[in-house]
């Protein structure tokens, strides 16, 4: 449905992205994932048709971006990342507007606007003006106008940027439930986000695709041992130690309180049974034992720190991502 | 409804609900409405004198004591009003990121930029129709030429729209209102100051040119009842070429 081929973007003598290739299949949810500034918005802002790329062609259903961008902008509901909003239309002139102007047929659109009214929950608002409005309740006429002609390809750029945990969850579902009839591409730099309702993630840093694949497949390809944590009522002294007695066992570190444990051994074994049959031999108190899977979190921190490692050899230049909770990491 | 009309409709209701629309049609129409007064009160004075004099009543000109001075002072008027008129058109867009709407809905600049127009321009001649009210009310009371009056609402219409596609080219060049509306008084300014440089080097062919290039004379042709191809032909031709630069403006805005 929306093919990306080897596009590149260049802003005076900086790179926006380079050579980002990649295809999406109708009805699929995609990710699009990366930190700030790794160039999300401007691949998105390509694809719509909002700006040229400098190389490379978009596809989106057959029509190409260069000969036919008005067949593509028709086929497109686009929320960038701050919503296109007149402050002074009150929701349904606002939406009776953008239906029109993306040549909706006059008999649907009251029709529609009925519906999209409908999915986002804005009957409450709909006759207020949209300067008086909360961000909640912005964010979500965004997401009505990229809605309105009933596109069959969404570009989504950060849709639950700025809303509360209860709204994040409608809007949330309102996108997978758009999953199967329209192809849907967003952004976010919620690792969560994607785990929750994309079918398949594109990581993108410093404009450069780094992975894709789906959520499950990325985090089980990077995963290089299997990892247990385990959590007993009373350690003795050298526990750590004794843990790494038992046979298969690579390591065992310390877990975020004195009780838990971490250890870590082959990929492919399964040690949990032993491990289980030894605490319950010690007479420790066995509390839990879970296995760790690679979170996204991880995955992405990886392969964004792979490459950052690569571009400080390449240039030396320092550089972070202020934007990611490093805490939340589990890897040692 | 097209999406052009779709977006005169909806600068209309923008229009509408702003102040600013109410402030420039005020002060129009006041200063307007206080020209015609001043300019009558000073024919009937020159009436007066007059018949003092003479000692009988005399067949006073009201083309050229009260509408011709109207018209010329409302051109220098339409200065400063108008820009403020076209100055949020684009900056507005801009800054408030609703641009990105437009571009990626299947319109294209051209008829964005003629839609923004045109609902400037609705605006205004809606606004320089209810000035005809004055001589409206004289004809009731004098007697005068019709036609000098045609051609001087011509000439204002005109100048007006070439005022207002400078004011629309302003207004793509920057996400600031002020600097817009500025930007504007400077644009149409300088096309009218060149008409005093093409005075200066007199009879030559780059006076002529120069000369030309301003609306001053043109305008003045128009007032005068003076009713020529060549006249229309550089306002009509002006607005074209403004519009034209606006649309290479915002098409360039997309490349950075």
């Amino acid at each position: 449905m929306i093919s990306v081929q080897h596009i590149t973007k260049r802003y005076g003598n900086h790179l926006a992205i380079e050579d980002v290739t990649f295809n999406v299949k109708r009805g699929e949810i995609l990710g699009f994932l990366g930190p700030n500034g790794a160039g999300k918005t401007t691949t998105m802002r390509i694809i719509t048709g909002f700006m040229p790329a400098s190389e490379g062609t978009v596809q989106v259903a057959g029509f190409d971006c260069f000969e036919h961008p008005q067949e593509i902008k028709k086929r497109i509901g686009y929320l960038p990342e701050s919503p296109p909003l007149y402050q002074e239309l009150t929701v349904t002139e606002y939406l009776r507007f953008v239906g029109q102007l993306k040549r909706l047929p006059p008999s649907r659109v009251p029709g529609r606007m009925a519906q999209v009214i409908e999915q986002l929950g804005l009957g409450s608002v709909r006759h207020r003006v949209i300067g008086h409005l909360s961000k909640g309740f912005r964010q979500r006429v965004g997401l009505a106008q990229a809605l309105i002609h009933d596109p069959p390809v969404l570009i989504l750029d950060e849709p639950t940027i700025g809303l509360d945990p209860i709204q994040i969850i409608e809007i949330r579902d309102v996108i997978r439930g758009l999953a199967g009839s329209h192809t849907v591409i967003l952004s976010t730099h919620i690792l969560s986000e994607a785990t929750a309702i994309c079918d398949r993630v594109v990581i993108i840093d410093r404009g450069h695709i780094v992975a894709e694949d789906t959520p499950a497949q990325l985090s089980s390809r990077l995963r290089q041992s299997e990892k247990i944590s385990l959590t007993v009522k009373h350690p003795p002294d050298n526990w750590r130690e004794r843990l790494s007695t038992i046979p298969g066992v690579l390591q065992v570190i310390q877990g975020p309180t004195p009780e838990t444990s971490i250890i870590e051994y082959e990929l492919g074994q399964d040690l949990r049974e032993d491990i289980a049959q030894f605490v319950v031999n010690q007479g420790v108190g066995l509390l839990e034992l879970k296995p760790l899977s690679l979170s996204l979190e991880d995955v992405f921190l990886q392969l964004t720190q792979q490459d950052e490692n690569l571009a400080h050899a390449q240039d030396a230049s320092p550089s972070s991502h202020p934007s990611l909770p490093v805490e939340n990491r589990t890897q040692a | 409804m097209t999406p052009v009309n779709t977006l005169i409709a909806k600068e209309l209701r923008c229009f509408v609900v702003s102040p600013v629309f109410y402030v420039v049609g005020a002060v129009f129409l006041f200063i307007s409405g206080f020209l015609a007064h001043l300019m009558v009160v000073n024919a009937g004075q020159q009436a007066l004198r007059f018949l003092q004099m003479q000692n009988t009543y005399a067949q006073l000109n009201l083309n050229e004591l009260v509408f011709r001075p109207i018209f010329h002072s409302l051109a220098i008027v339409l200065i400063f009003l108008l820009p403020m008129l076209t100055m949020r058109l684009f900056a507005e867009e801009r800054k408030l990121r609703t641009m990105e709407l437009l571009l990626t809905s299947p319109i294209g600049i051209n008829e964005i930029i003629s839609a923004k127009f045109m609902s400037v321009l609705i605006i205004y001649l809606g606004l320089l129709g209810l000035t005809g009210l004055t001589p409206f009310v004289l004809s009731f009371y004098s007697t005068f030429h019709v036609d000098p009056i045609l051609t001087g609402y011509l000439g204002l219409a005109l100048q007006g729209a070439f005022f207002l596609s400078c004011g629309v080219l302003a207004s793509t060049l920057t996400e600031n209102q002020i600097v817009a509306a500025f930007l504007s008084f400077g644009i149409i300014i300088v096309f009218g100051l060149i008409g005093g440089l093409g005075s200066m080097l007199g009879d030559t062919t780059l006076g002529a040119v120069i000369s030309y290039l301003s609306f001053v004379e043109h305008f003045d042709r128009l007032v005068r009842g003076l009713l020529e191809a060549k006249d229309i032909v550089y306002y009509l031709s002006g607005t074209v070429l403004m519009l034209f630069i606006a649309h290479r403006v915002v098409d360039s805005h997309r490349w950075q």
